[in-house]
């Protein structure tokens, strides 16, 4: 008798190492969409935007198309692909210096016209890529490369909570925060990704998933205590939930 | 034979896009560019393709990117500080070698300067503007006519080298309505196998312009290089306009050069025998034909829009053989055809 297959790599995900450390939240959110990609049966009509961040190479794991877009302009590039391939699937993966920083203007104006896209938003209070400054999604009193002695908000101002922004905005269809912290919101998360792509499938517009993220290394922390400072700290000040669900309409605001 | 119809540069310029198969067109409002998105924004709805207002230059030209790459044919138009901002992206097209067009209206600067019409771009346009080793290609129209034409042209060259062509206008042609022959499409189309449109029946494929192992990036530099050589073999163009007889070359590119030849005329009616070399591409520059057409004659006068950038250029291409002269008007003055004709009296005969 065949031993029955519990666990094995998504199609979507190719069999190679990948650069992110141990305890990092990129991979695993990387394989909560490739398996997404697996079970919708869309990777062959896939438009990955890869962002300038820890994500960059993203292009090397993911087995779809692929473009790396100039830091930040991720949702402008993938606007681009889009209006020009409306049956094709587009993500825009997307750090926090990138989504919230230099990519601001581009991040709003895309939820703003309801973009039919999907956008993945790792936060993970840090740039990792560069070796751990402040972000804009920093936590306060956070001791970074450029806070160290903490983020001070009254000199460089609080984190910004993305799905809170976002969800002043008339269009997006869809806004939900989760975090890759633990096994139980990895599935949940997983559920969010896949809501986000089928919206877009649906031609709903605009989905934003903000995934709380660990980034050890630059946190100066353990895998274990990276995802208890997601749990303890991160989430309190960025509460998980649907902020917007058009679909449903049934929003349930954030406990 | 196209039709014959009275059109504002900037009007010539977007119908000439959409002649050409643009269906992509994005961009951000600046004077004195404002008509070509205008006429895009009334005009591609109807033909069922996509004008979108970007929310910045920067956005606008990234949209270019994200279309471009997916095999579409795409568009922006700006004016100089706005295509300031577009350079981030002209870098990224470059190194991922991604067909665009690009036109620059340019107008008067440094910063937000003025609306006239100007030339200070060049060195931005032509030399670079943005980070590491590329080349646009750069047209530089002199009439609505030539900027219809290569706007048509920009299209099928981009895509046959994969690279960003760029048309060099300035706010007097964008602004000026001259009788034009709208140009018949070329039907050029080049194949598009490295296209982002889904791994469907075959490997995923990347459009990127990083490359971190060692050596990897140098080996590209080196490909676009090679690229960069068939470009100044086959693409340089130029006009010379009684060079031959002459004793005296007024270089000038675009609307400068219709003042030379206004000049000319009257030199010539004096008995004093100028021409004019007119590059049509600045990128790649016509070193050669320049360089032959000055050969021998007692002078060169560079006449430009700005404080002298092309000026290197004529240096460079002249190599010291024939002294070189320089007459130019900035922030949107425009060399008028007494001072030109003045300068070259001045020479004796
Ligand atoms: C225009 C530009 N500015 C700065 C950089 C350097 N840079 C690379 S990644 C990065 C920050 C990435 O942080 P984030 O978006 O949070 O992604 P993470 O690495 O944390 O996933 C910066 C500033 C760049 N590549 N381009
Ligand atoms: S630096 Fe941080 S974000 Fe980047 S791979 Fe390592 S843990 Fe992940
Ligand atoms: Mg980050």
């Amino acid at each position: 008798m065949a031993d029955k297959i519990l666990y094995t790599r998504p199609r979507s995900i190719r069999d190679v190492k990948t650069h992110y450390c141990p305890g990092c939240g990129h991979g695993i959110v990387h394989k909560l969409i490739g398996e997404c990609l697996d079970e919708m049966n869309c990777r062959e009509k896939t438009l990955l935007v890869a962002p300038v961040g820890c994500g960059v190479l993203a292009y090397n794991y993911f087995d779809v198309d692929a473009i790396e877009a100039p830091h930040g302009r991720a949702p402008a590039v993938a606007t681009g692909m889009k209006r020009a391939r409306k049956d094709k699937l587009v993500i825009s993966y997307q750090g926090d210096g990138d989504l919230l920083a230099i990519g601001t203007a581009e991040t709003i104006h895309a939820a703003n016209r309801g973009e039919n896209i999907t956008v993945i938003f790792i936060n993970n209070a840090i740039y990792g890529m560069t070796g751990g400054q402040m972000a804009p999604t920093t936590m306060e009193g956070q001791v970074t490369k450029t806070t160290p002695y903490g983020r001070d908000v009254t000199d460089v101002g609080y984190p910004i909570r993305a799905c809170e922004l976002l969800n002043t905005l008339m269009a997006p269809y869809y806004i939900e925060r989760v975090s890759v912290h633990d096994v139980p919101n990895i599935l949940k998360a997983k559920k969010a990704i896949r809501r986000a792509l089928q919206n877009q499938l649906d031609g709903k517009g605009y989905s934003f998933i903000e995934v709380l993220s660990m980034c050890p290394t630059n946190w100066g922390v353990d895998a274990q205590t990276g995802a208890d400072w997601v749990r303890d700290v991160m989430m309190p000040y960025y509460p998980l939930g649907v902020f917007r669900d058009k679909g449903t309409e049934e929003a349930s605001r954030v406990q | 034979m196209g039709k014959r119809v009275l059109l504002k540069g900037n009007e010539a310029a977007a119908e000439a896009a959409l002649i050409a198969g643009c269906t992509h067109y994005f961009a951000y409002p600046i004077t004195p560019q404002n008509e070509i998105s205008a006429y895009m924004a009334k005009r591609m709805p109807k033909l069922n393709r996509t004008f979108l207002q970007a929310e910045s230059e920067i956005a606008a030209c990234n949209m270019v990117y994200g279309a471009a790459a997916t095999g579409v044919r795409a568009m922006t138009s700006s004016s100089s500080p706005g295509i300031a901002l577009k350079q981030e992206a002209f870098s990224y097209i470059a190194g991922a070698e991604v067909p665009a067009v690009v036109i620059n209206m340019m107008r008067g600067g440094p910063g937000l300067g003025n609306i006239a019409g100007s030339q200070g771009d060049y060195n931005m346009c032509v030399r670079g503007g943005s980070n590491g080793d590329f080349h646009n290609l750069v047209y530089a129209p002199s009439t609505v006519q030539e900027l219809a034409d290569l706007t048509l042209k920009a299209f099928d060259v981009a895509e046959k080298y994969r690279i960003l062509a760029l048309i060099l206008g300035d706010g007097y042609l964008a602004q000026m309505s001259e009788p034009c022959v709208l140009p018949e499409p070329s039907g050029e189309r080049h194949e598009k196998p490295w296209a982002l449109t889904g791994a469907e029946g075959r490997d995923a494929q990347v459009i990127k312009s990083l490359r971190l192992a060692d050596g990897v990036l140098e080996v590209h530099n080196r490909h676009l290089e090679e690229k960069y050589k068939a470009v100044e073999a086959a693409e340089v163009m130029f006009e010379n306009f009684m060079c031959d007889d002459a004793d005296f070359i007024l270089v000038a590119y675009g609307t400068a050069s219709r003042v030379c030849k206004a000049a000319v005329m009257r030199l010539r009616e004096k008995g004093v025998k100028a021409g004019v070399f007119r590059p049509i591409t600045l990128w790649p520059y016509p070193y050669e034909a320049l360089s032959a057409a000055a050969a021998g004659k007692k002078k060169v006068l560079t006449v430009e829009m700005s404080l002298g950038q092309m000026l290197l250029d004529v240096q460079l291409a002249v190599r010291g053989e024939v002294p070189v002269d320089f007459l130019g008007r900035p922030g949107g003055g425009v060399p008028m055809v007494d001072e030109v004709e003045e300068r070259v009296l001045s020479y004796g005969r």
